[in-house]
């Protein structure tokens, strides 16, 4: 479960691109550690001794503090206040995921049609980004001008909530949908835009140089170097886009309703069903490790150090 | 043809923050085609920088460079160039590394068979049949370069550019990579130009050995022929007068004539 544990280069990544020799590799800080550590252990004592592999500690921590927490859980739901137990949840749940994809009407539908609207929504605005926030990062990469017009725009948009583009995407749009996948689009847009750029930036001078003695053809050397080359940068932004933008449609969809996760836990409250929004929190928590795990395995097949 | 590639009263002078830096001036230099000629001098002395001129990735501030009859102008395939960190794409396997440069080169005339078959035939020369379909981080650091030199090789270069080609490795594989260079140069009659540090390879390689002298503003100092028969050997040259003579006057002229203060 290495990599679900917490790593600071993913936060930094927007400010310190991954050094050029090791674009981000999950594995890779976890197996040298436990290398580095079992190194020294055998070094202490002059031999190894017998122990439990790394993978079977890990896992046990795993599940130690996945039991904590529950513990933690039920300890405050007892003390009273209106939060029901793991218990209470556990048979809400599978009362729910029983039947997951049910249609009584659009405001009464199962679980699963609930994520699979957010993802769709996610999948057209994410994608819409991709679509114009790759080939604007190559550009802005490339030409240094370009990138200086464009700095100034990009250090005063970023730092905005999505949310806030919500009523623009509202006017815009005249419609709930459009505008939510409006906003996941933006909040998707500058990662990638400037991950792209800065990959295109750090593209290290001997490949070009390689490229300039052959005289390679432009479009040779967007096939054969300058893409490979970005690709873990290109990489990186998309797996901070799809996490921003899961982020954000639960909020989008809570404002513009609908179907969808965000809206349900908004129908939910407005309900009082407390434990279906337990349920979704979970569900919004695995569907986001799914989407990350999913991009770190294409990471990692790119990865060429 | 007797000067076939000519450096013609070059200089280069560099704009950095603290004002002009003059690298190099009145660089003169011939050389003859089929010569193995190399640059030697101190760090900073602009070696590199003379090769990188040559190789047209830099342009001189100064003089003109011809190459065959034709003017040196940018950089081109007619250059072959091994770098000293070998700037394999680590993307594309050994035999993608060395086709990217033969299909840029031959890809118009010929067919992609025979395109295949000249970068096969690269990769054999420098003793790599066995690695084609490797990727670069899976090889040594010295079949790294091999690939480096059969990829400038396979592009049928008038010149064969190297810029401290063995430089990153161990004693004992630049050694065997010497030896290489010394069959490959023989059996293909290229033409080349080496960048070294080393006084032993610059003897051990070269027709003429051309020392420059300390940077800024560094010049050739001295050229010298190096006239042991070829083929040679490294271990019967080892107890050889001549051999041992030519490899005093380059550390002379290195460490006496020339000498850098502690860096």
């Amino acid at each position: 479960m290495s990599s679900i544990a917490l790593r600071k280069k993913d936060a930094l990544v927007l400010v310190t691109p991954p050094a050029r020799t090791g674009p981000p590799h999950p594995a890779a800080p976890a197996l040298t550690e436990s290398a580095a550590r079992a190194a020294s252990r055998a070094a202490a004592t002059g031999y190894r001794r017998a122990q439990a592999p790394d993978w079977l500690l890990k896992a046990a921590a795993s599940v130690l503090g996945l039991a904590l927490f529950v513990c933690a859980w039920a300890i405050i739901a007892r003390s009273g206040g209106r939060i029901p137990g793991p218990g209470a949840v556990w048979d809400a749940a599978v009362v729910i995921f029983s039947d997951p994809f049910y249609q009584k009407g659009p405001n009464d539908q199962g679980i699963g049609w609930n994520v699979l609207s957010s993802l769709r929504r996610v999948g057209i605005g994410f994608g819409l980004a991709a679509l114009v926030g790759i080939p604007l990062g190559f550009v802005l990469g490339r030409f240094r001008f370009l990138s200086d017009m464009a700095a100034p725009i990009v250090a005063i948009l970023k730092p905005v909530s999505p949310l806030a583009w919500l009523p623009i995407g509202l006017l815009m749009f005249k419609a709930a949908n459009p505008a939510a996948i409006y906003a996941i689009f933006i909040c998707s847009l500058w990662p990638m835009i400037i991950n792209t750029a800065v990959g295109v930036q750090q593209v290290p001078q001997d490949y070009l140089n390689v490229a300039r003695v052959l005289n390679l053809s432009e479009w040779k050397v967007f096939t054969r170097i300058l893409f490979p080359a970005v690709l873990p940068y290109m990489i990186t932004g998309v797996r901070l886009s799809i996490g921003i933008a899961w982020l954000v449609i639960v909020a989008a969809e809570m404002l513009t309703g609908g179907v969808g996760i965000g809206f349900w836990v908004w129908d939910e409250w407005n309900n009082l069903k407390v434990e279906h929004i337990i349920i979704a929190i979970f569900t919004i928590g695995c569907v986001g490790l799914l989407l990350e795990q999913a991009l770190m395995l294409v990471a990692r097949r790119f990865n060429y150090s | 043809m007797d000067k076939y590639l000519q450096v013609e009263n070059v200089g280069m002078i560099f704009d950095t923050k603290k004002g002009p830096f003059v690298a190099l001036t009145g660089i003169e230099l011939a050389v003859k085609k089929g010569e193995f000629v190399s640059l030697i001098g101190h760090s900073g002395c602009g070696k590199s920088t003379l090769l990188n001129l040559v190789a047209g990735l830099l342009t001189p501030t100064a003089g003109g460079m011809i190459l065959a009859g034709r003017e040196i102008a940018g950089p081109g395939p007619d250059r072959g160039v091994v770098f000293q960190n070998h700037s394999l794409l680590p993307w594309l396997t050994c035999f993608g590394n060395v086709y990217l440069a033969v299909e840029r080169v031959f890809g118009a005339a010929e067919p992609k068979a025979k395109l295949k078959g000249r970068t096969q035939a690269a990769l054999e020369l420098v003793g790599l049949a066995h690695a084609v379909d490797k990727q670069p981080h899976e090889i040594s650091g010295g079949m790294k370069q091999r690939v480096g030199i059969a990829r400038a090789l396979a592009i049928e270069p008038k010149v064969l550019l190297l810029d401290e080609p063995f430089g990153a490795l161990d004693a004992l594989t630049r050694a065997t990579l010497q030896d290489e260079l010394i069959r490959i140069v023989a059996s293909t009659g290229a033409t080349v130009l080496m960048v070294t540090h080393d006084v032993d390879e610059a003897v051990l390689l070269s027709d003429r050995v051309v020392m420059m002298t300390n940077g800024p503003a560094a010049t050739i100092g001295e050229v010298l022929e190096v006239d042991l028969p070829r083929p040679r050997e490294r271990l019967a040259l080892a107890a050889n007068a001549r051999y041992i003579h030519l490899r005093g006057r380059v550390l002379e002229f290195l460490y006496h004539r020339q000498a850098k203060r502690a860096a």
